[in-house]
């Protein structure tokens, strides 16, 4: 099959190589465009994990902009994090990026793998990541995440599952229901390109990205809605986009409704819909 | 015909000449979890392949 640009094979999406990159890095330019995600002299932030989504997005934003950043947790997952940890240290040192690695073992006195023992892993995770990015992303304009239309197609299927609307009000390409002093926005450049999309651009800019597994990943809901919505997908290509336009479209209505039921935790300062944050709770845990 | 499938981390041997897509179907792969890579080449699912060539099927699904 020949590109349907130029005579040159396809290599992915029905695009030769140079048209693939052309396209991709065109529509994100355009997702940043259209919802004003980053502007050209800010301080960025990226948070990155060594995986293909956020080692793609570190790439384009050092490749867009002046004042580019990285900051990675270590979690503390044997046989997995040290992996990715090492791939990123070498990835930024060959395109010269700045990298602050912040472990959950210095910041709570505990690893992920010990953690594990008493909580649900992703749920734990997933808030204490958010909480020391939250804290290392002071003093810059956006932190930038690597979240790509599959995880967006699966993070509001999952609050339409749990019957969590308000949830859902916070995602969005600039997400967050109202902007708030001493918190970074967070921006997701990558929010209309599918994951294996993402997965193509790095294998042809060789972006040197292995697979590893997360160990705690198949106890975690995101893993069952990601299956439904890929076999749904193979049957009915589109969908997912379908459903990330739609709530695209729904979003600002959505925020309005929710703007009044943002609360801030009285211990730490963060969002949090009812008193003290989850944070604050799983810290007072441990 | 020699395929590595990366997320299982396995090789097989097979007899297959045909597009991709068909090779997917056969060995029960969702094509929108993996891309396929032919002698060193990413290729898009409706490539043809043949029998003596070397296929990667790489995840696309993340890690956690």
């Amino acid at each position: 099959m020949k590109c349907r640009k130029c005579s040159q094979k396809t290599a992915f999406s029905g695009y030769c190589k140079k048209h693939f990159i052309e396209y991709f890095e065109k529509k994100v330019k355009n997702t940043i465009r259209k919802y004003n995600l980053i502007r050209e002299n800010d301080k960025v932030l990226v948070a990155v994990s060594g995986g293909k989504d956020s080692t793609t997005t570190l790439y384009l934003m050092k490749k867009f902009y002046k004042n580019v950043k990285a900051i990675a947790i270590d979690e503390g997952i044997k046989g997995y994090r040290n992996y990715t940890l090492d791939d990123l240290k070498k990835f930024c040192k060959k395109h010269n990026i700045n990298l602050r690695i912040v472990s959950f073992q210095k910041e709570f006195g505990k690893s992920l793998d010990t953690l594990v023992k008493k909580f649900n892993p992703c749920s734990i995770c997933g808030t204490f990541r958010r909480y020391l990015l939250n804290k290392y992303s002071k003093g810059y304009d956006v932190l930038v995440t690597g979240h790509n239309l599959d995880d967006e197609a699966q993070s509001f299927l999952m609050n339409v599952l749990k019957n969590n609307l308000a949830l859902s009000a916070r995602l969005g390409p600039s997400t967050g229901i109202k902007k708030r002093k001493g918190f970074t926005q967070r921006v997701k450049p990558l929010y209309f390109m599918l994951e294996k999309e993402v997965m193509a651009y790095s294998v042809i800019m060789k972006l040197g990205i292995r697979f590893v597994e997360c160990p705690y990943a198949k106890y975690s809901f995101r893993g069952k809605v990601r299956d439904f919505l890929n076999d749904y997908e193979e049957k009915n290509k589109g969908s997912k986009e379908k459903l990330v336009k739609m709530f695209v479209n729904m979003l600002p209505k959505l925020k309005k409704v929710y703007q009044g039921e943002v609360d801030y935790c009285p211990e730490c300062g963060s969002a949090s819909s009812k008193g003290i944050c989850r944070t604050c709770l799983f810290i007072k845990k441990i | 015909m020699k395929i590595f499938i990366e997320r299982d981390n396995k090789r097989v041997r097979m007899k297959f000449a045909g597009r991709a897509s068909d090779l997917l179907k056969k060995i029960k792969i969702n094509k929108e979890t993996v891309l396929i890579i032919k002698n060193n080449e990413l290729v898009d699912y409706d490539e043809m392949l043949s029998d003596n060539d070397d296929i990667k099927i790489l995840s696309v699904v993340s890690g956690g």
